[in-house]
Order: C-alpha cells, then structure tokens, then sequence
C-alpha cells in the first residue's frame, strides 16, 4: 500500500501543502501558494509544483484535503429552547468545522424566515424536542424552512418520533439528511452522529456548490473544513491510539484575522471537590468561535471588548495611537506590522483575543448561598487541569512572540472564578501540522499520532 | 397505554437527594417516562425541561423550607411559555415549624399547584391519584 500523501489545507488566503512519509513518520515537503477563489485549483496546482518533490513522488502519493475557503461551511443552527436543544445543535454545527451564522429558538417567524434568506447558509441544522418530547416546534420550523426560495440543504437532528414527518414537509428540491437527536433527553448530548452527517453533506454537496470540486482532478476530495480536521488533531492528540497513550486533556486556540476558536478536548468535570455541576453537560470535544476577536477583520470589536484603555496601558501607547493603527489594520487586513512596536501591539491584541476567547470558552465557579451556607457551583467545562494549550493559525504561527499570546489562556489572580488552565504549557503548530493530521487521522491515526508528536515537541523548529 | 412525561426536580438550593430519587424509581417502575432533573433545579429549568420533552406533570419537591420563595412565578413562567396548563405537583416539607396542613395546602393551591402533599407522603399515595388526574 501506499504510504505517502500529499495533505492539503485550502485556506481562505493561503493553500498550504505538506506531504508526509507515513513509514518514517516524518514531513518530507511543504509548501504553500496563495489560494485563487474563482478556482482554487490554480492554487493547488501552484502549491503542488512549489514542492520539493520528485515529480513522479508526487503523482503516486495519496492527496486528501480540507477547506476553509469560499467562507468556509457557513450554517444555521435551530432549536426549542436556547438553553437545551439551541445550544446542542450549535455545539454540533461547531464540532463539523462550521461557522454558525445565527441560532434560532422556538418558532421561526416570518422575519427570521428572511434574515435566513438573507444569511445563505449553506446548511440548515434543524433541531428542537428530546426523543418523545415536543413535535408541534420543528414540524413548525420544517414548514417554515421548506418555503425557502432556494433550496437549501437540511440536517434534521430532533425529535426521532417525528424525523420522518419533518423530512416528509420538504419538497424533492430540497436535500435532507436524518440524524440522531441532538439531544435524546434532558441533559444528554449526542453532537458527534450529527457531525459526521454535517461533514458527509459537505464532503458530498457544499464543496461542489462553493466550486471546490474543480481542484477534484489533482485530488482524491475535499474531506472535511479545516476547523473540523482541526479538531480531530487535536483530540488524537488528547485520546491518543489503540497503542499509544494520549497526552490527556488539552487546549487548541487558533486566533485569526476575524475569529478566535478554541477547542477543548477534556470531560470538564469539576477538579475540586464538593462542587455541584450546574447545567447541561458539554462536549468532550468542545469548539467554541468568537466572531467579535480577530486582530484584522475584527480588531475594532476585539478592542471595544478589551477596552482600548487596557491595550494602550499594557503597550505604553496613547488610546489614539492604538485606535489609529486599529483602523489602518481593520480597514487594510493584508497589513503586516512594520517594526517592533508595531509588532507589539499585534501581539498584545492576539493576546488579549485569546484571553477573552478562552474565557468564554471555559465554565465558571460561583458561589452559592444555602440555608446550610455557601457552596460551589460550577457551569461549563473546568479545564483548569489542562497541562497543554496549542497555538495554531497564522497570527500565533507567524509572531515572534507565540508564547506571549498564548499566555492569556492560562488563569490570572484577578479572575479566580473563571476554570481556565493554570500552569499550562504551550506549544506551537509551528509546520501547521493539525489539520493535515486531522485529515490523516481517520485512516492512519498511529501515524498521525506519531507525526503530530515528533513535530508538536520538537524544539529544533 | 400511552406513556406519559413526568418532570421531576428539588427546587431552588435545596440538595436533599434522596426523596428526589425513590420518586424517580417509584414513578419509572409505575410506567411513566421520567425525566429528573435532580437537586438544585432553578424554575427556568423546569420549564425548559418541560417544554423540550412535552411533558405531562411537573413535579416539584421542596425539603428545606423554602419552597413559598423558591416557587414563587413558576406557574406564571409556564404560561408566558405558552404550557401553562400543566399538571404541577408539589411535595416534601414545604413550610418550616407547624402550621394548619389546611393553610398550606391552600397557599401552594394559590401559587399554581394541583396537588400539594405533606411530608412523609409514600410514593404509592400519589401514583393512582396522577394516573387519574393524567386520563390515564
Ligand atoms: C438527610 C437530610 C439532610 C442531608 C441531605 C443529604 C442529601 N444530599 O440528600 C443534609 C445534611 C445535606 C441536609 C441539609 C439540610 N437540611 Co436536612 N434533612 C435530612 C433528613 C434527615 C432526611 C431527608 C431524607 O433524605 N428523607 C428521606 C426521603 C425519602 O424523604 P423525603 O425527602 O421527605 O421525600 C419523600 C416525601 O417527602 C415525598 N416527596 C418529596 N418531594 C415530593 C414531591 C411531590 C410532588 C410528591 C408528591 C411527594 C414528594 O416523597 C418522598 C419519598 O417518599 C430530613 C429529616 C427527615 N427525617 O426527613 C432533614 C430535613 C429535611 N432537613 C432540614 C433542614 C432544615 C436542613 C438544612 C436547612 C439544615 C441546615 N440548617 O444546615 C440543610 C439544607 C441544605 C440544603 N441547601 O438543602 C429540615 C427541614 C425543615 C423544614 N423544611 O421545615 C428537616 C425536615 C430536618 C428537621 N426536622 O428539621 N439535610
């Protein structure tokens, strides 16, 4: 069998190439090449020729792919009630690579029925009702959704008792797909069958609806969107193989020009004892995005969170000095920071993106007064026992200060509430190693595991 | 027969477990389908609960003394939820020191509760009770 691939990451800017020895565990070429939107396949061409690579080698290695290109898989997430089946079937639309447009709750109104117009996913996740439980919501929202001018495509991951009902409402126009509930019962999440379904319908639809399919010719497919090959690195990394143990609970932040994403790979139970566990229960593999942090795109929002005072403060900036360069970079995303100071605030802000964004990512403790006195409750994930938090995406990549970034992950004193990492270590996808690995993890995960360890804890890099 | 929902919860900070739990049994093992949403369960718990599963009765258990406060708005919360003809149940030791049974039972009736029992009420005094009340 052919154990050498060629593993490539069609990015909204840049597509990057890596082609790996499975035999030798070991990167053997990488390259990258601008990516081209119209076709991205003159792109992938170009990042295939800049290899260093006897041509014959390339032709005969195993080429798989992911994309965030064409604004990557964008969705809309429906449900019942914010708290419960909302927020499982965001947590399932995020865990697929996905970025969600907008939630809805309780019954689609005809004007939410034209932002969706408006939004163009390019799929639908419709949710709402446990097993047995409430019908009258998602055989609603069905017949909300299948008066949609176009078609769109629709995962149906709600109620069982009326899957069938709800698939039956759309017209032959329409693709739909069943998957199990995303949530059976109260208080149990079952994201990952609806993932899968998600990533099948990308793999299967989305990628020729975006014109993706035109790089097919140099390629075996377009597998999955970058963010969900994310995740499979990292929680190969965390679980490990049938024959080598994993390195445990973990951390993955990506901070981007528009967006921060984290994931978390760890049960979250709490770490203390005596605390009760508030809420509905979360991934293991949890992801969360934060559209407001990005240090291009979406700097003036990432400060408005920060506070402009803070940042100015840190760096010994005036606020006006930070708010002017700010706006040069939010208006020039392309813009590389000129020199050391520069290069500074970039980093403080990448940090700041990445402390906010872990924030909202982690659970919380608070206090809780009883007639039998305070006790401990905790909602969300506590991660505070994360030994590793890795940095990846081009902003921590490319810094000369990754590790400064990725320290705002890790707990202040002044937050003692929030459950984030407490001494964690951080590394860096110096070679952009994740979400090849992803890729490669559902069929050669020993390899994977191996790859992803030797280039994650080399320090020679 | 049909199965019937059952929401099952100790309201407000109230941690005493174990009622909760030979209610859950008790209710399981006389046919219906139990949802329990355990100790230290807020209102909007109970209504989201109910509403996601379709549920049939609410039931609600308060031990520590402070269900008046803790119940306070709830039957308002179902209706703006748009289920505010639910059957509710509430049991435990809903007051604190000895007051007339009547005036309690009359007070939770107020705060929106079709049945109200006193402490030390065994599961089998209320199932055949339910089953009436659901049609069943
Ligand atoms: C064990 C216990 C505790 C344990 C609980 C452990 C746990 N995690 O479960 C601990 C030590 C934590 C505790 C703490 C407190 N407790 Co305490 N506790 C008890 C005790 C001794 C037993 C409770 C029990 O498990 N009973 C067994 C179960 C099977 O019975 P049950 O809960 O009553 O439920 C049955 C029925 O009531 C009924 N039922 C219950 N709910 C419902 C609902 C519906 C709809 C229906 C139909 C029926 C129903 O069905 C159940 C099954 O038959 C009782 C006294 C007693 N003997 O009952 C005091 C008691 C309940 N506690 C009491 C008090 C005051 C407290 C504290 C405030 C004390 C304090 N100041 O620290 C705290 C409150 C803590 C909190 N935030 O909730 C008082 C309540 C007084 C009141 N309401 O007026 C009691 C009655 C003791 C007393 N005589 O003073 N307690």
């Amino acid at each position: 069998m052919e154990r050498k691939f060629v593993l490539i990451d069609i990015g909204s800017t840049f597509t990057k190439v890596t082609a790996v020895d499975l035999a030798a565990a070991e990167i053997v070429a990488r390259a990258s090449a601008p990516t081209t939107p119209t076709d991205v396949s003159v792109g992938l061409r170009m990042g295939l020729e800049a290899l260093v690579l006897p041509e014959e080698q390339i032709a005969v290695s195993r080429k798989l792919a992911c994309s965030s290109a064409a604004g990557g898989l964008r969705m809309v997430a429906i449900g019942l009630v914010e708290d419960l089946t909302v927020k499982a079937a965001k947590q399932a639309a995020l865990g697929a690579g996905a970025r969600v447009l907008r939630t809805y709750s309780f019954q689609l109104t005809e004007e939410d029925r034209h932002e969706i117009i408006e939004l163009q996913p390019d799929i639908i996740l419709l949710a709402g009702g446990t097993d047995g439980g409430n019908t009258v919501n998602i055989l609603h929202n069905a017949k909300v959704l299948a008066s949609l001018p176009e078609p769109v495509p629709i995962v149906i991951a709600g109620n069982r008792s009326v899957s069938a009902e709800v698939k039956g409402l759309f017209p032959q126009s329409f693709s739909t797909y069943v998957a199990p509930n995303v949530m059976p019962q109260i208080g149990k999440l079952v994201v990952e069958p609806a993932r899968e379904v998600i990533r099948q319908v990308f793999m299967e639809k989305i990628v020729y609806a975006k014109g993706l399919n035109k790089a097919a010719r140099y390629i075996e497919g377009i597998f999955m969107p970058t963010p969900a090959a994310v995740l499979r690195a990292g929680r190969l990394l965390s679980e490990g193989t049938r024959t080598t143990a994993g390195w445990g609970d973990l951390m993955v932040v990506d901070v981007g020009g528009a967006t921060t994403d984290v994931h978390s790979f760890g049960s979250g139970e709490p770490s203390k004892a005596g605390v009760v566990l508030r809420g509905l229960p979360e991934p293991h593999a949890k992801r969360t995005v934060e559209g407001d942090l990005g240090v291009r795109v979406s700097i003036l929002s990432l400060l408005e969170a920060v506070g402009t005072a803070v940042v100015a403060e840190e760096l010994g900036w005036t606020e006006e000095e930070v708010l002017a360069w700010a706006e040069r970079l939010s208006a020039q995303p392309e813009l590389l920071p000129g020199n050391e100071r520069e290069e500074e605030l970039d980093a403080a802000l990448a940090r700041q993106a990445v402390r906010f964004g872990v924030g909202r990512h982690v659970g919380r403790l608070s206090e809780l007064f009883t007639p039998s006195g305070l006790i401990w409750v905790q909602d969300g994930k506590d991660l505070s026992e994360v030994k590793t938090v890795i940095g990846t995406g081009g902003v921590v990549v490319n810094s000369r200060r990754p590790e400064q970034i990725l320290s705002g992950a890790a707990g202040t004193e002044n937050a003692p509430f929030e459950l984030r990492p407490k001494e964690p270590q951080y590394l860096v996808d110096r070679l952009y190693i994740m979400a090849p690995m992803g890729l490669l993890a559902e069929e050669y995960p020993e390899e994977a595991f191996a790859l992803l360890t030797n280039v994650l804890e080399s320090k020679s890099l | 027969m049909e199965t019937k929902t059952l929401v099952l919860g100790v309201i407000g900070s109230d941690v005493h477990a174990v009622g909760n739990k030979i209610l859950e049994i008790a209710f399981r093992e006389a046919g219906f389908n139990v949802v329990n949403l355990g100790v230290l369960v807020s209102q909007k718990e109970f209504v989201e609960a109910a509403l996601e599963t379709n549920a049939d009765a609410i039931m609600v258990s308060s031990l520590y003394g402070h269900a008046e406060i803790d119940v306070r708005g709830l039957r308002d919360l179902l209706i703006e939820a748009g289920i505010g003809d639910i059957l509710m149940y509430i049991g435990g030791y809903l007051v604190v020191g000895s007051q007339e049974w009547s005036e309690v039972e009359e007070k939770f009736k107020k705060l929106g509760f079709d049945r109200v029992y006193p402490p030390s009420t065994l599961p089998q005094d209320v199932i055949p009770t339910l089953r009436a009340d659901l049609g069943l």
